[in-house]
């Protein structure tokens, strides 16, 4: 499925000081029942968001009205534990078109580079940094550069780089899609399995 | 390229299709095990391609996730859950795909059946819609979790596109104390990495300690692999694997074995092959473990008490919120504290020896009054084994019930949820909050150390109940 082009992202960001975020957090298991790709964003975080009489819980970001935007930022480990796509589709749902953290769990940081949402991992010092411009001001822009493969805080003109490999890259700013690349090889993928007894 | 090659590189080199520059490797998989909860939007992406899957024979799907642990016979009650699975059904129907759904006697949790029926073996590349897909790198074989889109890109190429991990080689020497079972091991590697200290690395199991381990095991160790965040992890395979998959329903027979068997041999690390990270530990120092935090980093041996924030690495603030969930404080010892559920099952312990293991611990006891027990073996298969070999009696007359097989409270898609504040042992792989039920708090633990629970009502060392039988 083709997805939307990313290219350079400007935006507010909400900002989420912890560490570890796992997807069971950012969707729960009892959220996974539907078999279309629709409605996650309502129930992003749900258990950190809603207490259980589903009234918003008033100490949690999103629930927060100064605070807004399509960046998420994260703690260090963001997406660990289950490899549920759902987690990624919740963000995407809700809104956001990034994710930045000092650290991604692997299959997590690849669910979002499938549906176009960007992992980028920035250093610990730069997070903080990040963290403190929110502080100081909810309204602070950034910029996420995908050409440039940068983050600026604009408030200070600061930035910082983020690694994805070449071919990534190339796929989200055009918005090709990994499945059509491979359908072009078939070929060659054809041949191979017939090499392979079993 | 260097003639010397670790495990690890001999499966991945040679199921590489296609290499793509600055990109990640194409990689062909043997097979893909799919199940009823990260399936559907994957095939509803083909039909809008108006694609069919390209190899339904190396493709299995069972229903485990999302499915009820009693009446099985009859028709699931939840109106999305019953839509889940019929929509998987439809799908493995319309596109050739062999499918064990509830009430087939092959049924049972995708990690547990596909080792069971021989799906799974050494060499073989190998990926699901769950994380816990490492589970089959015991045999020896590249094992990962995927995500929906990555199931529809199986389904419809056959291959993923993934970059290549690092290597990493875990080694425990030496031999166990008596007690301490594969899911201590995997607990206590998991404390001394945390949850990210494996992030971007495939891990190769070696040393003593998993040369004498048996292949339940072994699948209990790899399975907990992605809990310190590595793609997976793998164990060449030897004797014990090979006897272990002769003979199953899908392993190769007659010459074909004999064939594979020349191959499976190849399967080791080379000796002076190289790993980017090697670790060393001492096997005979590790104690039962128990977690006692809101993610599986957060272990310690059972007779410890939790540690304080300024012996923690990482932030203090972090690790405070997820004693605060616990409702534990900092230098509490675990032992004595009153538990209210025990969840003996999932893809790490839900086989057939870690029945055994919870039947020595209760067998002449009674389940404390306060326990509510969940015991819900991983397959049928497990089930009729449970029955035959006289277990269930050691456990009806200690006062249990055994449920039907399923992921169950593993991740609480069902009914079996803990209650909010409720304290639940379970052998299952996640303590992340609400993990087993909304507000519910989960201690990580083996089944041995499961069982001392159910009969005591509070944690327990069960060495302490294990000499009394063997005292007695
Ligand atoms: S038992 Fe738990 S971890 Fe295993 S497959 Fe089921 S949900 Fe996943």
């Amino acid at each position: 499925m083709a997805y939307d082009k990313f290219t350079t992202l400007t935006s507010t960001a909400v900002p989420l000081p912890i560490e570890n975020v796992d997807t069971d957090q950012i969707i729960p298991a009892r959220f996974l029942k539907a078999t279309e790709r629709k409605g996650f964003g309502d129930n992003l975080f749900r258990d950190w968001r809603y207490n259980q009489d589903n009234s918003p819980k008033e100490d949690f970001v999103l629930n927060h009205s100064k605070y807004s935007g399509k960046i998420l930022v994260g703690g260090k480990n963001f997406g660990s534990g289950s490899s549920r796509e759902h987690a990624a589709w919740a963000v995407y749902d809700y809104g956001f078109r990034c994710v930045i953290s000092s650290f991604f769990a692997d299959i997590f940081r690849g669910n979002c580079l499938n549906i176009g949402v960007l992992p980028a991992q920035v250093s610990a010092e730069f997070l903080q940094k990040i963290f403190t411009a929110i502080d100081t001001d909810p309204n602070a822009k950034f910029e996420v550069s995908l050409i440039e493969q940068k983050v600026t805080i604009l408030a200070t003109g600061e930035s910082e780089s983020f690694d994805i490999n070449h071919y990534k890259k190339d796929n989200m700013t055009n918005g090709f899609d990994d499945i059509d690349y491979l359908l072009n090889i078939k070929g060659k993928i054809q041949e191979f399995a017939t090499s392979r007894p079993l | 390229m260097s003639a010397t090659k670790t495990l690890f590189d001999k499966v991945w080199d040679s199921h590489v299709v296609h290499q793509i520059e600055n990109g990640p490797d194409v990689l062909f998989i043997d097979r893909h095990m799919v199940h009823e909860v990260t399936s559907p939007v994957a095939f509803l992406g083909l039909k809008n391609r108006g694609i069919r899957v390209m190899h339904p024979e190396k493709t299995f799907a069972t229903a485990d996730h999302n499915t009820p642990t009693i009446n099985q016979h009859l028709p699931v009650a939840d109106p999305l859950s019953a839509n889940q699975l019929k929509m998987l059904e439809e799908n493995a129907n319309e596109y050739g795909i062999s499918y064990w759904g509830l009430g087939h006697e092959k049924n049972g949790i995708v990690h547990v059946v596909g080792p069971e029926y021989g799906i799974t073996l050494p060499g073989a590349t190998i990926v699901c819609g769950d994380s816990h897909t490492s589970t089959h790198g015991a045999f020896g074989a590249i094992a990962f979790g995927i995500g929906t889109s990555e199931v529809e890109m199986v389904l419809a190429t056959q291959c993923i596109m993934q970059p290549k991990p690092k290597r990493m080689r875990i080694n425990i020497t030496g031999e166990l104390q008596y007690g301490v079972t594969p899911k201590d091991v995997a607990l206590f590697i998991i404390s001394q990495l945390t949850t990210s200290g494996a992030t971007g690395y495939f891990v190769e199991y070696a040393g003593d300690v998993f040369k004498n381990m048996t292949m339940e095991g072994r699948m209990t160790v790899c399975n907990l692999s992605i809990e310190m965040g590595a793609r997976g992890g793998m164990i060449a395979p030897d004797e014990t694997t090979f006897h272990y998959i002769k003979g199953r329903e899908f392993t190769p027979k007659g010459e074909a074995w004999d064939k594979a068997m020349d191959y499976w041999q190849t399967l080791y690390t080379d000796p002076d092959a190289i790993f980017d990270k090697k670790l060393t530990f001492d096997g005979s120092l590790i104690e039962p473990m128990i977690t006692y935090g809101t993610n599986p980093g957060m272990g310690m041996g059972i007779k410890n008490d939790i540690p304080t924030a300024d012996m923690v690495q990482g932030g203090a603030s972090t690790y405070k919120k997820s004693l605060q969930y616990m409702k534990f404080d900092e230098g509490d010892s675990m032992i004595g504290k009153p538990i209210d559920f025990v969840f003996l099952g999932s893809c790490t312990n839900g086989r057939i020896e870690d029945f055994r293991a919870f039947a020595s611990i209760v067998k002449g006891r009674k389940k404390a009054d306060n326990v509510t027990a969940w015991l819900v073996p991983g397959s049928h298969k497990v089930e009729s084994a449970i029955k035959e070999e006289g277990i269930l009696d050691i456990l009806t007359d200690a006062g249990f019930e055994l449920r039907e097989p399923g992921c169950s409270a593993c991740l609480a898609m069902n009914d079996d949820k803990v209650p909010p504040g409720k304290l639940a042992v379970s052998t299952s792989n996640r303590n992340f909050e609400g993990r087993q039920g909304p507000g519910s708090r989960t201690l990580l633990a083996s089944p041995l150390v499961a069982a001392a629970a159910a009969v005591t009502g509070k944690v327990t060392d069960p060495r302490e109940l294990m000499h009394e039988i063997v005292a007695g």
